[in-house]
């Protein structure tokens, strides 16, 4: 079991609010993410949760509040090498792009590099460690667009690796994925927790999974409703809420 | 007949060989961003300052390159203001260059054959000092592609993710359609203003057909754009032909063929 380093405060969110126009998306969240964990992101569809972790990259700005990274004002951050991220999956690209697993995977390192410095031997062997990693070493010289969903996925978690982060967000990545293939991908992803040593903030929609498989559980839905463990979280009224009222909460099916 | 003892087809050669290596590699960036049609934009715009020039009396390419590249600023500034759609902005950039070019070409009395090479190309009029000209601009569009090579690949891709690791995406945004416009600019007087964006689109679309890598599908887009030109130029000049039309109907030929495989 990896450790939560509870000195450490790898993602500090104060009393952030965010509208879209007049309507009120986020309201006053404050949520500390420490080193080592794996905070699994709930809640019903529409509750903000993608608002807050784009607000956590930096790709909108709250209208209200304060987010630090690494201990630093987000405004003045400038190591986003130290963070990587696995987009939602169906909007990110192009699926008619011409560029190879391989290529894809090098793109992590592009932030690494910073200006007007390039790729070299090192950046390879890290493209192929990643690879290896989420164990598609093969596919590399296959094009993007010609794989399966779930092994885009895979690429994407590679791609983020790559770039050598502490941190890694991910944007519901099961989305559209079948559910032996999540199940691949659950224990792919809880590796890079407990073997990599990587902060984890996963989106999800899918309950029953995220509380088997992360440290700590958010439940957000316009307000941060709760905060705590899984097995705590799945007491409380909140989930029992949710879980029975809002089907598409809860769409994770056994065979 | 040997098209070699004629300096003219010589210089021209140059020119179009220089302007066939550079147009795919910005076209790819346009094509993949979804960008096609800037580079018609951008043709129409410097259309309007080939007609400053000739009032003005200065050298309508250089005039073309300033008034192209501080337009193609203003278009992408509109673009991704959100005050209108992007495309409008591009057909209000074409329609309006267009315009202005028309008033500018009836104040300088422009409208005669010298207006025709502009807007058709003219390679046996280029000059050794056109040349010079040309591959300078070449060389700066390559070196700031090959600088900022792995940004734009990447925003290409996903500029959401791109953004999320900290490349400067409005930037680059800009700097490639800067990069577009003076691309457009060179390539005048080889295919003309209404030509132009042929040459950085068609090689790019024909070499997506081949589903291959980026690296790979610019190789191929490079061997398709040299070779149609060659091939468009000496073609041309033994059958008396346009040159801008010919290779265009060139490259067309090789995506129909590509198409159809």
């Amino acid at each position: 079991m990896p450790q939560i380093d509870h000195t450490k405060k790898i993602v500090e969110i104060s009393d952030v609010s965010f509208s879209y126009g007049k309507e009120e998306v986020l309201k006053d969240i404050s949520l500390d993410i420490h080193q080592g964990d794996y905070l699994g992101l709930v809640g019903p569809n529409g509750a903000g949760k993608t608002t807050l972790l784009k607000i956590m990259l930096g790709l909108l700005s709250p209208t209200k509040g304060e987010i630090k990274l690494f201990g630093t004002d987000l405004k003045k951050f400038k190591k986003w090498s130290d963070i990587g991220y696995v987009p939602q999956k169906a909007t990110s690209f192009d699926v008619n792009f011409p560029a190879t697993v391989k290529e894809v995977v090098l793109m992590g390192r592009y932030g690494k590099k910073g200006l007007f410095r390039h790729t070299d031997g090192r950046d390879e062997i890290i493209v192929k460690k990643a690879l290896e990693e989420v164990g598609m070493q093969e596919y590399e010289n296959r094009l993007i667009g010609d794989l399966s969903g779930g092994q885009q996925q895979r690429v994407f978690i590679a791609r983020a690796i790559a770039g050598e982060p502490k941190i890694i967000f991910l944007d519901e990545p099961t989305s559209g994925i079948d559910a032996k293939t999540q199940d691949e991908f659950y224990t792919l992803i809880k590796k890079l927790n407990t073997e990599l040593d990587l902060t984890l903030i996963l989106i999800s929609h899918d309950i029953e999974k995220i509380t088997k498989e992360a440290m700590h559980i958010a439940c957000v839905d316009k307000t941060l409703v709760y905060h705590e463990t899984p097995e705590r979280f799945l007491e409380s009224v909140h989930a029992k809420e949710f879980v029975g009222e809002n089907a598409k909460f809860t769409t994770h099916h056994h065979s | 007949m040997d098209i070699f003892q004629y300096g003219f087809m010589v210089r021209g050669l140059e020119a179009g060989i220089i302007v066939a290596i550079i147009a795919p590699l910005i076209g790819i960036f346009l094509v993949l961003r979804r960008y096609s049609l800037i580079a018609d934009t951008l043709a129409h715009v410097s259309l309007a300052g080939i007609a400053l020039g000739l009032l003005l009396g200065l050298n309508p390419v250089y005039t073309a390159i300033g008034v192209t590249v501080i337009s193609s600023v203003g278009i992408e500034r509109l673009r991704t203001s959100q005050k209108i759609y992007g495309e409008s902005a591009l057909a209000l950039f074409l329609s309006g260059s267009l315009a202005l070019a028309m008033i500018l070409l009836s104040l300088a009395k422009g409208f005669n054959t010298n207006l025709l090479n502009y807007l058709f190309g003219s390679i046996v009029t280029v000059t050794a000092g056109d040349v010079r000209v040309m591959a300078i601009l070449a060389a700066f569009v390559s070196l700031a592609l090959f600088l900022f090579y792995k940004e734009l690949v990447y925003i290409s891709f996903d500029e959401e993710s791109a953004k999320a690791v900290g490349i400067p995406v409005r930037f680059i945004n800009v700097l490639l359609i800067v990069l577009a416009a003076l691309v457009v600019s060179l390539a005048i007087p080889i295919v003309g203003i209404l030509l132009i964006s042929a040459l950085m689109i068609i090689p790019v679309i024909t070499a997506l057909q081949f589903k291959k890598g980026f690296v790979k599908t610019i190789i191929y887009a490079e061997v398709i754009s040299i070779l149609s030109v060659i091939f468009g130029i000496i073609f041309s000049f033994y059958f008396n032909l346009s040159t801008g039309g010919t290779i265009v109907l060139a490259m067309l030929a090789v995506f129909g063929i590509v198409l159809l495989i």
